[in-house]
């Protein structure tokens, strides 16, 4: 069962963004960097901001993550997260894939226990229609 | 200083009343925007038709030549907008006025922002057509309060930083507040009690830790040295004004940018407050009193180290010795209540607030104070400040 109920906003892919989301429907984590210099950067963009290039490949990341920081969200700012307060929204980097920070949702562990520098581990949320989200919980 | 004809000062301010969310129905946001500007015409002497040029921020619908045909103004020479969501450019959009009357192309420019959430969208809410939205809105990352938690959590993780003096920047500008006629919360007291007892909105921040959510629209006149000497008004000089972004700023909404981790826990503005002292020739000690950007208390908390007032990690006792407070501080802060407790036009109102205190007629007054500091919104891109001075 989905973290969020069917109201809560979906990804709406674009052309900059897409390819990552057809990523995460395969429940794959990939991050755009460049085919050039190597150069992650996230969220994707159209050009690598170190040589220019505009050739992409996307790169798998790891499924082992840690907390850079959370915050426990204790009001609904969207009436579709009004059942799920508080929820935790965390920014996770990844030891094994410098260079990049994702936002996603920590969760199975009381809010009040969660810590920077957490260890985490990536689970797939279905959220229906063919996607999954990227979540993470305590390794 | 000021020793340039063309020395931008300003010479006058004008704002609506300021409101609860909500508050202002019977008349437009465009109209109380147009008031407030011929408010800053009047206070200054200064005929509307004068006004030549006109600069905002934060995708102000109120467009210039809008303006400009609604108040009649025969001939407009500077129309520039500082990019951002937020009050990222409030000082900016000085700066834009600045650029204009130092380089000749205007003679009397208006920085503006009108805000009426009641007729808008509210900020505390989730908006759909927010920049990278599908990397936040589908996790519950949904308002600025939420993004710029995650940025606060991580300072106070690295700092000694408490939420004792998160309470401290609530609880001392909402003293000011209670000085302050025009203040929102001007009849509200606040205890430490009250603050600590008030609800989560994202931890670590309370309700208390957050701006309001108002009405209002706010204006400032800006004009040359030369013009300023002939005018009714003390004249406030902008002794040096900056806006700008360090690298990867924008990369994602607020607390979820992927700018270098070094400077995550910032308000992106390490540079510009090295530049903008520099430009001016003074350094944090000669600062008299600082109006700084409270969207949420721990951001003034990062500025205070940012702008160089003590070190890194050091806000925290900086404001615990009683720095911040009207009485008796060394560097009194939001001295008309601030965002937290004045009211929310995007920073603009904090303009106005430094320039009355140098013209003297602050509420919270800062005996002889003769020079501040003014940020726009803190941990966005771009960032401004100025630095005003009076001689």
């Amino acid at each position: 069962m989905a973290l969020f109920p069917e109201t809560m906003p979906r990804p709406e892919p674009d052309m900059d963004d897409a390819p990552f989301w057809e990523a995460c429907a395969e429940r794959q984590l990939r991050f755009q960097s460049c085919a050039v210099c190597g150069m992650l950067r996230h969220p994707p963009a159209p050009i690598c901001g170190g040589c220019h290039s505009t050739e992409t490949v996307w790169t798998a990341a790891p499924t082992e993550a840690e907390v850079f920081s959370f915050t426990v969200i204790h009001h609904a700012s969207h009436p579709a997260v009004a059942d799920d307060l508080p929820y935790v929204v965390g920014l996770v980097t990844f030891p094994g894939l410098p260079g990049v920070k994702l936002v996603t949702n920590i969760t199975d562990i009381p809010p009040s226990e969660v810590r920077i520098g957490m260890p985490l581990t990536l689970w797939w949320d279905d959220i229906g229609d063919g996607m999954h989200l990227p979540r993470f919980r305590p390794a | 200083m000021g020793t340039s004809a063309r020395a931008p000062h300003i010479v006058g301010i004008g704002q609506s009343a300021y409101t609860r969310w909500g508050g202002i129905q019977d008349r437009s946001q465009f109209q109380i925007t147009a008031e407030a500007i011929v408010a800053a015409a009047r206070d200054a002497g200064l005929p509307v038709s004068a006004i030549d040029g006109l600069t905002s921020f934060s995708n102000d619908s109120n467009e210039g030549p809008v303006m400009q045909a609604a108040l009649g103004i025969p001939e407009l020479r500077w129309s520039a907008m500082v990019w951002g969501g937020g009050g990222g450019g409030s000082c900016g959009a000085v700066s834009l006025a600045c650029a204009a009357i130092e380089s000749g192309q205007a003679e009397v420019v208006v920085a503006y922002r009108g805000l009426c959430q009641g007729q808008g969208r509210r900020y505390g809410r989730a908006a759909p057509t927010r920049t990278h939205g599908n990397f936040i809105a589908p996790y519950g990352l949904f308002a600025p309060p939420q993004m710029l938690a995650l940025m606060v959590q991580r300072f106070m993780h690295l700092y000694p930083i408490t939420e004792d003096h998160l309470a401290e920047i609530a609880l001392s500008f909402r003293a000011n507040a209670n000085r302050n006629p025009l203040a929102v919360m001007g009849d509200r007291t606040l205890t430490k009690e009250q603050y600590l007892a008030s609800r989560w909105i994202a931890e670590p921040l309370r309700l208390y830790d957050c701006c309001l959510e108002t009405d209002g629209a706010a204006a400032v006149l800006i004009t040359t040295a030369e013009r300023a000497r002939d005018l009714v008004q003390q004249r406030v000089e902008v002794l040096a004004s900056a806006h700008g972004s360090g690298a990867g700023w924008s990369t994602g909404p607020l607390g979820s940018q992927n700018m270098p981790n070094d400077t995550y826990a910032s308000t992106n503005n390490r540079r510009l407050a090295k530049e903008l002292f520099a430009r001016a020739g003074l350094t944090p000690d000669d600062i008299d009193v600082a109006q700084i950007y409270d969207h949420f208390s721990g951001m003034v908390l990062m500025a205070l180290e940012d702008f160089g007032f003590c070190g890194p990690g050091e806000s925290g006792d900086f404001v615990a010795e009683g720095n911040i407070r009207h009485d008796g501080g060394k560097l009194p802060l939001n001295t008309s209540g601030g965002q937290l407790s004045e009211a929310y036009v995007h920073g603009v109102n904090l303009i106005i607030e430094g320039v009355r205190q140098l013209r003297g007629t602050s509420t919270a007054q800062v005996a002889d104070a003769r020079t501040c500091l003014v940020t726009g919104g803190l941990g966005v891109a771009p960032t401004s400040a100025i630095l005003l001075g009076r001689n």
